[in-house]
């Protein structure tokens, strides 16, 4: 008895001791292959450069950086009237009904769509459409890819900030009622407000999502090495560029992918560690 | 040997302490004795320790780091801090106050939960015999022998919580510790548990923890008073309800706080 | 006059409305994507989702080309993509659940304590890791030292996106069991390990399912992580050491070469729709289990 007592402890230590070695070999494995770049072009040099030429051998990674941030701030934006709606909808005026469940599992499936088929949704539907409308000669570029990230980014946001929404005491928001507040008028004074935080924090993790995304963006977003002048212009992000041109990279291009993708996954660390520490505090 | 020595008492406890926090104690130096054969009420406000002292006879404290307890618990005579730890649950019965069937297992497979959980393997005439005797002394064999490979929770509260009684008691323990076994069921159901007590008491030797004090007078042979920690009365119930030696247990038995 | 009637309560109420009503119009627009998505992958798949999508392997280019220009369909399915994501898939689950499970239990037992806080933090921080980031640590760990691609290193990687989502289910399933279940199973006089494998992972177990389920959907359309590591095979291959292909992976062949863009819609409707159905199996398991 004891002894598998002691037996199914060790197993469960040594599980969780493996997520902490394994966390480890993530950070040194991309720490060690960047290592080569870092020596060639020094680290802020590297960041503030805006060329990436595979002849000469020269890599810089502004123009992904620029395109990540572009492109994850607008379909944040983007995506802030929809999400936001879709809330609302689920947390506050039909919190806890059948139609609230309907809705929210819709757009939860939405998260369940494949990166690949937003891609293929963005190129061969939306695409035609931004032509048409002549705000794109081509389609491709920061906006296209924005907007389908937006539409990706939807769940994310909006299923944790209406369970935020839902949280509201009931009795806060009865007190505004009975002052003879209307329905918008609660949501504006009391509703947002108090759950502010979490909603922040909720889009604060989408955010995140948006900058990590890579398959849809790839396929959209034009593929050129320059820092995008508007937003109908072309561009990669950090996760597209090591997706194009990791299969043929070696030597100090596959270093110098390596390093952006050490640089996304601090970035994308750093924003969800700000996101859950928010939640954490909200919580309190 | 001093400690083996069957003094006829069934448990005694000797100023027994628990602690969460170190330098502050939920239990304060108890000291009583138990008599075999008979129910014994701990009543108290919320917070006074009762739950805790109960849980401590069981050695359930064990599983959160941090509590430690100290004094000597002795069941027949034998200190159970020099047990080991699944002995003394076996002798000491546990009925807590929510009733909690195993959710994934069977009425009959909740009854030789005991069994199961301690390897000890019984064939299938052992098995109906323990599941029948055991339903039947809490007086559920009738109500769900047709459905005895029906999943427990699928009672009501109170089949439920007769049903833990039975699980506790297939072990055939010594002791039935029960955490306010009533506080969650109805009136019926509530007086069929106390009723049941009362035959159990023929058998085991019972302690129950309860806030209710027409229950505690209803069914206990003897009665303890805890206020913050400390036992404060220890009596014949209906000494303690007559007349109540310390005044702060005839505040409580009168109601002005608690 | 007609201001002070528009003034205050009226005015506001109608504000209030027309607010509720743009709230709703948006939450409609929003579920759109999802059917639009749906209907287009079915009204450009349905001719090819047939029975060779699911005995054939993908055609060459080649093959391809000379079917386009006699004007047949084009020849072949995704069987070797199917076999792979199946293979990749299996492993991955072996490697990420009893690991995940073990973890989440680990957690679930020691709460606060600093490891286990530690181990909690750098689960959510691997939640996180974008997936392209994965495919590219999995490439430097097992695809370098193993000289290679591999349908190996392909789950490696999808194994370590499912793990935070293993552990993080298992966790919050447990969490959820009442303390005196476990209690009850002590005092009855059980060992630990007895109370941990007979009662409580037992009782959490359709919350655990869930969790799987709903990571298996998750990595089960993973495009990038793939690109990186299982390289890509045109016939079916069950050797974990060697390249293999993926529904995905298949389709972002296609997508990449004009020869073969019809046959794009019905292979992504496939996976669609398998994943939606894994989806909405695990949900529904989740919610009568909430019932109940």
């Amino acid at each position: 008895m004891a002894k598998m007592d002691k037996l199914l402890r060790g197993i469960l230590l040594t599980a969780a001791c493996f997520i902490i070695v394994l966390t480890a070999g993530i950070v040194y494995g991309l720490v060690s292959q960047s290592w080569d770049a870092f020596a060639s072009f020094g680290f802020f040099r590297f960041i503030a450069s805006t060329e990436w030429d595979s002849r000469n051998d020269i890599y810089g990674a502004l123009p992904f950086i620029a395109g990540t941030v572009m492109t994850a701030v607008l379909a944040i934006l983007f995506c802030i009237p929809f999400s936001l709606s879709v809330s609302l909808f689920n947390g506050e005026y039909f919190r806890n009904k059948k139609l609230s469940l309907f809705v929210s599992s819709v757009v939860d499936l939405l998260a369940g769509v494949p990166s690949i088929v937003f891609g293929l949704w963005g190129f061969y539907t939306l695409r035609p459409v931004l032509v048409d409308l002549g705000l794109s000669q081509q389609g491709f570029g920061v906006l296209l890819a924005s907007i389908v990230l937006a539409v990706m980014i939807i769940p994310y946001a909006s299923s944790l900030s209406a369970e935020f929404i839902a949280m509201v005491p009931n009795d806060l928001k009865e007190g505004a009622y009975s002052l003879g507040a209307t329905n918008l008028e609660v949501i504006q004074r009391v509703s947002l407000p108090v759950a502010g935080s979490g909603i922040f924090a909720s889009y604060i993790l989408a955010f995140g999502r948006a900058l990590g995304e890579t398959m849809a963006v790839t396929m959209l977003i034009g593929n050129t090495n320059n820092i995008p002048r508007n937003l109908a212009d072309t561009g990669n992000t950090m996760a597209s560029i090591i997706a194009n041109q990791f299969g043929e990279a070696g030597g100090l291009k596959l270093s110098a992918l390596m390093v952006i993708g050490l640089l996304l996954f601090f970035i994308t660390a750093s924003v969800n560690f700000i996101a859950k520490y928010i939640m954490k505090l909200v919580n309190r | 040997m001093e400690n083996t020595i069957n003094t006829g008492y069934i448990l005694e406890l000797k100023e027994v302490s628990v602690s969460y926090t170190p330098g502050k104690y939920a239990v304060d130096k108890v000291n009583a004795r138990i008599a075999p054969n008979t129910v014994t009420a701990i009543m108290g406000p919320s917070g006074c320790g009762k739950s805790t002292l109960l849980h401590a006879i069981n050695r359930l404290h064990e599983l959160y780091p941090g509590i430690s307890t100290t004094g000597e618990i002795l069941l027949k005579g034998e200190n159970i801090f020099r047990m080991n730890p699944m002995k003394v649950r076996r002798l000491a019965g546990m009925v807590f106050q929510r009733p909690n069937p195993f959710p994934t297992m069977s009425i009959s497979g909740n009854v030789l939960a005991g069994y199961k959980l301690n390897n000890i393997s019984l064939n299938k005439k052992e098995k109906g015999l323990i599941v029948e005797r055991s339903l039947r002394s809490v007086n559920l064999w009738d109500e769900v022998k047709d459905v005895l490979n029906k999943k427990g929770t699928f009672l009501s509260g109170g089949q439920q919580q007769r049903l833990c009684i039975a699980r506790a008691l297939a072990l055939k323990p010594e002791l039935l510790l029960m955490d306010e076994p009533t506080s969650a069921l109805d009136p019926i159901s509530t007086s069929r548990i106390e009723d049941l007590i009362l035959e159990l008491k023929k058998e085991y030797t019972i302690i129950i923890v309860t806030h209710n004090m027409s229950q505690a007078a209803r069914i206990s042979d003897n009665a303890m008073f805890m206020y913050l920690g400390k036992l404060v009365e220890y009596g014949t119930t209906r000494q303690m309800f007559t007349k109540p030696e310390n005044k702060r247990t005839e505040d409580y038995l009168t109601g002005s706080f608690g | 006059m007609k201001k002070t009637k528009l003034s205050a309560p009226r005015y506001r109420l109608m504000k209030s409305r027309i607010f509720f009503y743009l709230v709703c119009t948006f939450s409609l627009l929003t579920m759109i994507p999802l059917f639009l998505i749906i209907g287009e992958l079915i009204r450009k798949g349905y001719k090819q989702f047939n029975f060779d999508l699911f005995t054939k392997v993908a055609p060459t280019s080649m093959e391809a080309m000379l079917a386009r220009i006699s004007g047949d369909a084009i020849p072949g399915g995704i069987l070797n993509g199917l076999a792979g994501t199946l293979l990749i898939l299996a492993v991955a689950i072996v490697l990420a659940i009893p690991l995940g499970i073990a973890t989440g239990v680990y957690l679930a037992e020691k709460k606060e304590k600093p490891l286990a806080r530690l181990v909690r933090n750098l689960s959510d921080l691997l939640q996180g890791i974008p997936s392209i980031v994965i495919g590219v640590i999995v490439y430097i760990w097992v695809v370098k030292p193993m000289a290679g691609y591999s349908a190996l290193a392909g789950s490696t990687a999808l194994a370590i996106m499912m793990l935070p989502m293993v552990i993080r289910s298992t966790e919050e399933s447990l969490k959820m069991l009442p303390d005196s279940l476990k209690e009850a199973g002590l005092a009855l006089g059980g060992s630990y390990s007895a109370v941990v494998l007979r009662i409580l992972l037992p009782s959490s177990f359709s919350g655990l399912f869930t969790g799987a389920l709903l990571a298996i959907s998750r990595v089960m359309g993973e495009t990038a992580p793939l690109l990186v590591t299982v390289l890509g095979a045109a016939t079916v291959n069950w050797d974990i050491t060697q390249p293999t292909t993926a529904v995905s992976l298949l389709i972002w062949e296609f997508y990449n070469d004009p020869n073969l863009a019809s046959l794009i819609w019905s292979s992504s409707l496939l996976l669609l729709l398998i994943v939606l159905c894994i989806n909405l199996l695990a949900k529904s398991i989740a919610k009568k289990w909430k019932i109940q």
